[in-house]
């Protein structure tokens, strides 16, 4: 810049040069979240963007349909998965960088009902036989829901229960039934029940983690977002204190 | 190669059951609501037609998330059920048909509408100074004037019901062989990334909508050559 003598002239090109590096640190990246960490992620967004200036643009939805989005190019830069079998099956077919799938919260599972008191401490109401539905996300589509069966055949009940099953096509849905009423209680994550580490009403049990597999949630890069730095830093900031006091506040663990 | 499995048949049989009972009893009900809409000079004629005409407008989960909450136990319909010792309607067959009455309402309405609109006033008058009574004047002259509006309301009842998939969603609970239809059934192949099966359902839907619309036109009387 030696040859720009004139002070206005240097000055006005610094101010560009200045502009053109704050667009570079200041992006932006979408982020597709599985439905049960909504309300966690936006409350983490909204940090992120205050400490880092850069923006994460949230969809929220089943990581499923998420998976045939991206493999046929939707341009999202970050799946946050609701288990991991989908990140890892996104690395293998070379859609996201594998080497950054990290596990950003492990799930718990809840036996809830909206009636206070319905369900007990340890779960023993599974065992009455004076309700008549319990909904329980489709164990083929939604880790949550897997982890209720698997918890049903640990408990020996699931031919007693298998006639009672309403099934939500995720957990969002099948919260909505017990939630209506119209399923006395429903097998859901803990994220969606649970404010500031208590119930928001009605009872529930937490499941004991060793009657089902651990509920791993993932996340992975996407290609679209490679060599992005908003999708680098987020990534980076999902492990930070501030996010996981977020995530643990919500029911979750890591 | 791999075709249609059990449950997709099983998916494949309730939907036509649950097109069926939806298109009968629609043709039913909606005849005499399509006859007063036709010829009534109430104030009330544009409300009604207004709500008929809703579930055209309405995305299909706000019809589902009301039903499943009305239909509920702190609902007054499922006050209503209850006290009649019918139990409640979501998760069952029964409240599928419900949903799907008001679903495809519309569908089988606004065609009988139509058709007894165009039918105007002569055949009817002549058959009155014939000496036909109003249920006779109804049955044997306007009934099989109105039959090309009957047909397709009909069809489209029919083809609507086997479409739908939001309502049933939201009410359905998804139980193999009581409420899970095929749209929903192609959803869960999807989800679970079983595209070869979805795909055959899928390709079934499109062949049978395209059928269902070709049907439409060959029944439809073709208007005379000049």
């Amino acid at each position: 810049m030696a040859h720009l003598k004139n002070p206005i002239l240097r000055s006005l090109a610094l101010a560009g040069l200045a502009l053109i590096g704050l667009q570079a640190q200041a992006g932006e990246v979408s982020v597709a979240v599985a439905a049960n960490f909504t309300a966690p992620m936006q409350k983490i967004a909204a940090d992120f963007e205050k400490d880092t200036g850069h923006k994460a643009v949230l969809s929220f939805g089943a990581t499923g349909k998420f998976y045939a989005q991206i493999a046929n190019g939707a341009p999202f830069g970050i799946l946050l998965a609701a288990d991991d079998a989908t990140p890892a099956k996104i690395a293998k077919e070379g859609l996201g960088d594998g080497a950054t799938r990290f596990t950003y919260a492990i799930g718990q599972l809840v036996l809830w009902s909206k009636q206070a008191g319905y369900v007990d401490a340890e779960g023993k109401v599974l065992h009455k036989t004076d309700w008549q539905h319990i909904a329980v996300a489709n164990p083929k589509l939604a880790p949550y829901g897997l982890a209720a069966m698997q918890t049903l055949d640990k408990l020996g009940l699931t031919a007693q229960v298998q006639p009672r099953i309403v099934q939500g096509e995720n957990i969002g849905q099948t919260y909505q039934f017990a939630a209506s009423g119209n399923a006395e209680m429903a097998f859901v994550a803990l994220s969606q029940v649970t404010e500031n580490g208590k119930l928001r009403e009605g009872s529930g049990w937490v499941v004991p983690a060793n009657l089902h597999e651990t509920i791993r949630q993932d996340a992975i890069v996407l290609k679209p977002a490679q060599g992005n730095e908003a999708a680098t830093a987020l990534m980076q900031y999902l492990r930070g204190d501030k996010a996981r006091a977020v995530i643990q506040s919500y029911g979750y663990s890591f | 190669m791999p075709s249609f499995s059990p449950e997709d048949w099983a998916a494949i049989r309730l939907t036509l059951e649950l097109a069926a009972t939806t298109t009968a009893l629609l043709l039913v009900l909606c005849t005499p609501l399509a006859w007063w809409l036709a010829r009534t000079r109430s104030r009330w004629r544009g409300p009604v037609g207004a709500v008929v005409a809703l579930p055209l407008v309405l995305p299909p989960t706000v019809i589902g998330f009301y039903l499943l909450v009305t239909m509920g136990p702190n609902g007054p319909i499922g006050h209503l059920t209850t006290a009649l010792g019918l139990g409640r309607l979501p998760f069952t067959f029964p409240g599928l048909v419900v949903g799907s009455l008001v679903y495809s309402l519309p569908f089988a309405v606004q065609p009988l509408q139509r058709a007894f609109e165009s039918l105007g006033p002569r055949a009817l008058e002549a058959a009155a100074t014939l000496g036909a009574g109003p249920l006779d004047r109804f049955f044997t002259v306007a009934l099989p004037l109105a039959r090309p509006g009957f047909v397709t309301a009909a069809v489209l009842s029919f083809a609507h019901t086997v479409g739908e998939f939001g309502v049933v969603l939201m009410l359905g609970g998804n139980i193999p062989g009581v409420t899970r239809v095929v749209s929903v059934q192609i959803y869960d192949h999807v989800e679970a990334m079983e595209y070869t099966q979805a795909h055959w359902l899928a390709g079934g839907m499109v062949v049978f909508s395209f059928l269902v619309l070709m049907a439409l036109h060959w029944l439809q009387p073709r208007e005379p050559r000049p």
